[in-house]
């Protein structure tokens, strides 16, 4: 009990740069919850497929980074292009041999199929490289600190989180903008009609799905500087990810990013009063918000 | 000419089954087995963080004993045959349980070895308490399997977290920084850790700033709120106490927030080589860590550690050397009293004074069962110094067996006679 009080003694004392910098641990979470839940949305809401296998993808995103400088000798920014895009012809390669025939069907379907589709891809990953990790360094660019007044910061986490950012405005103007994005907005929003109007629907569906796909490499790539690269780095993300995407609002694209980013935050300032905080707030904030609005905050019970 | 012959060659081979190992009691007899055949088991994780570390090699370390064992003293030794059978507990208690029990009771395991996760281990060496079989732990590092849990037919070799912080705790506090903040995973294993991090720490007249548990599992695989945190507490030296896949995230992000260049030092207080190969040894430069054995520390280990790398492709950790070595002491055990029966055989242990390629100045306390023995203190080499592949560490010097094992006093063992 002593021992308690005297934690937070010590927590009180601490500067507010302590808690500056943990939000900044926030947001460069929040940059990865965004990306793979951003993805996620794309998926759900063009396939109606509830994509378990997206931390897989996550995965082979990092392991592809990893292989490209290992066997290439491509470095990390060329790997920022080349990784999320061979990524995303596996995708294209799985949507057309096995996504594509269970369309119609339950989505149970789907997520059986996805979750199976982990478990392969995880313990194959496994039997050639081994649990324990690869390694992968920081771009030598951003190996240093920036100081934001008083404080200091891994430039390569601020990176993240730009980049991250920039991204998530990139795909939110090129779906609510431009003539891209209507018709893919027109066919998550009212499949019939569009296909009425004239539109090939099916035609798209590959490519959103490559494209969900790609966003999950580009989270791995992302990663593969700050996390262990082993097979199962993507299996407990894609748990938290779920949990993001339900509390913005299955399938609305807005809610994955600002979802994804207040999620983030919000855990890392829960972990400052004690760490174990971290992983259950995130739980704990999705069991509020399916009790005041069972469709999310940004998602509407329409578009199921 | 031809009797003269035969007597001499039976008088050598007399000498070379008693000779050198010295132990009391040496049967003359040929070794009595009580069902017709002596069946080793390993029971370890095969699929998760500690695959590697111990995992199927450890399996592969205690075959190897077997096939060096008979040709040694003979193809028939025992007087029947000898099998190694193995299970996956995943580290889940329950299930490593079972399996013991099923081992023990259904394919008549006379001894389990190994069993990473500490949790897993205590269930395990209650199982072989009510059957009253042999079990010797060699990657769990809970020091309550010799502590308030300790029974007849459990050994706990290899190591522990006392010696891991008899080591690296006292020789951080004294060389390199007064001041710690300890992070360590929230379960059995690093709140044991964190326990003799704590004794040893202030034993030695540091202080702890303060300490707190990271989730286990980590879901995110992200520490920096405990990393940001030690920054503004700024303490001389972050003791992590996370083990495998954690302890890489940790290392990797303690790296990236540039920590030492704030003078906060890193103290790890469980390091395998399988850790450093996953980041390179560049990451881990200058970390001083306790270990009980080092695959080239001298001719006798390496030596090992070559067969070992024709066989498995990789150079063992000291999870593996330990699993050959424990094999070995038990067998050499049942030589000695002549029987497998499990009391004959802890009576052989108990007491036993040993050397081999793995344990140096081992002792095999009666009144606990831990397997005393000296430890290395090791500094990991930057990669220019690495000069062949699993080639990490340099030896810095040797900790004594009884320096870096718990007192008598402080076991809290009651052992059962």
């Amino acid at each position: 009990m002593r021992r308690g009080l005297r934690r937070t003694s010590i927590n009180e004392s601490m500067d507010l740069g302590y808690a500056t910098l943990q939000v900044f641990n926030g947001l460069v979470n929040g940059a990865f919850y965004a990306l793979l839940s951003l993805g996620l949305a794309v998926i759900f809401g063009m396939l109606r497929v509830v994509n378990f296998a997206h931390g897989a993808f996550y995965m082979l995103g990092a392991f592809a980074a990893y292989l490209l400088q290992l066997g290439l000798g491509v470095g990390f920014w060329p790997a920022l292009i080349l990784a999320p895009a061979a990524v995303a012809l596996i995708g294209i390669v799985v949507e057309r041999l096995l996504l594509r025939r269970l369309y119609g069907l339950d989505p149970l379907y789907g997520f059986l199929l996805t979750f199976g589709l982990t478990l392969l891809i995880q313990d194959g990953m496994r039997v050639r490289f081994g649990l324990q990790g690869q390694p992968y360094a920081t771009p030598a660019e951003l190996g240093g600190s920036l100081s934001l007044g008083a404080i200091a910061y891994p430039a390569y986490r601020l990176f993240v989180i730009a980049f991250s950012l920039a991204v998530c405005v990139v795909v939110w103007y090129a779906i609510e903008r431009t003539r891209l994005g209507m018709v893919v907005r027109a066919s998550i929003e009212r499949r019939d009609l569009t296909r009425a109007l004239g539109i090939s629907v099916d035609r798209w569906v590959t490519g959103t799905f490559a494209f969900g796909i790609a966003l999950a490499g580009l989270a791995g790539v992302l990663a593969a500087p700050m996390r262990n690269v082993s097979p199962t780095m993507g299996a407990e993300p894609v748990i938290l990810t779920f949990a993001v995407v339900v509390i913005g609002g299955m399938g609305s694209i807005a809610g994955a990013v600002v979802a994804g980013f207040a999620v983030g935050v919000l855990a890392s300032l829960g972990a400052i009063v004690n760490p174990a905080l971290e992983n259950i707030l995130v739980f704990a904030l999705m069991a509020v918000v399916l009790l005041v609005r069972p469709a999310g905050l940004f998602g509407s019970l329409e578009a199921r | 000419m031809r009797v003269f012959a035969a007597i001499v060659s039976v008088v050598l081979i007399a000498a070379a089954c008693g000779g050198g190992t010295g132990g009391a009691g040496v049967s003359a007899g040929p070794i009595k087995l009580t069902d017709g055949k002596l069946v080793l088991a390993v029971i370890n994780d095969q699929s998760a963080v500690y695959a590697e570390l111990s995992g199927k090699n450890a399996v592969e370390a205690v075959k190897m004993a077997v096939e060096d064992f008979k040709a040694k003293y003979g193809e028939n030794v025992f007087g029947g045959t000898v099998e190694v059978i193995t299970a996956d507990h995943q580290n889940k208690p329950d299930l490593a349980s079972s399996k013991a029990q099923e081992f023990y009771e259904r394919s008549n395991a006379d001894v389990i070895f190994d069993v990473p996760t500490s949790s897993a281990a205590l269930a395990i060496a209650k199982v072989a308490n009510d059957e009253k079989r042999l079990y010797i732990n060699i990657t769990a590092a809970t020091t309550d399997l010799t502590g308030a849990q300790c029974n007849k037919y459990t050994f706990h070799y290899a190591y522990d977290t006392y010696m891991l912080a008899a080591g690296t705790g006292v020789w951080v506090t004294q060389n390199v920084g007064k001041s710690w903040y300890i992070i360590y995973p929230n379960y059995a294993f690093g709140q044991d850790m964190e326990k003799s991090f704590r004794n040893a720490i202030t034993k030695t007249g540091g202080t702890i700033v303060a300490s707190d548990g990271s989730p286990f599992p980590n879901q995110t695989g992200d520490f920096s709120n405990l990393l940001v945190k030690a920054g503004s507490l700024k303490p001389q030296v972050l003791g992590a106490m996370q083990a495998g896949g954690d302890l890489v995230n940790v290392v990797k992000q303690y790296n990236q927030f540039k920590l030492k260049d704030q003078n906060i030092q890193l103290a790890i207080g469980l390091l395998f080589d399988t850790d450093i190969t996953a980041l390179g040894s560049d990451a881990y430069a200058g970390v001083v860590y306790t270990t009980p054995w080092v695959w080239n520390m001298d001719d006798q280990a390496r030596t090992f550690a070559d067969k070992f790398l024709k066989r498995t492709n990789i150079r063992p950790t000291f999870a593996h050397a330990g699993n050959y070595s424990a094999a070995w002491q038990y067998m050499d055990a049942i030589r000695r009293a002549g029987t497998d029966d499990p009391d004959a055989v802890v009576k052989q242990l108990e007491g036993f004074k040993f050397n081999d390629f793995f344990i140096r100045n081992g002792y095999i306390r009666p009144e606990d069962h831990w397997v005393q023995h000296d430890a290395l203190l090791a500094q990991v080499k930057p990669a220019s110094d690495v000069k062949e592949k699993f080639d990490y560490s340099k030896v810095l010097g040797t900790l004594k067996a009884e320096q870096v094992s718990r007192p008598l006093s402080e076991t809290g063992c009651q052992m059962p006679k």
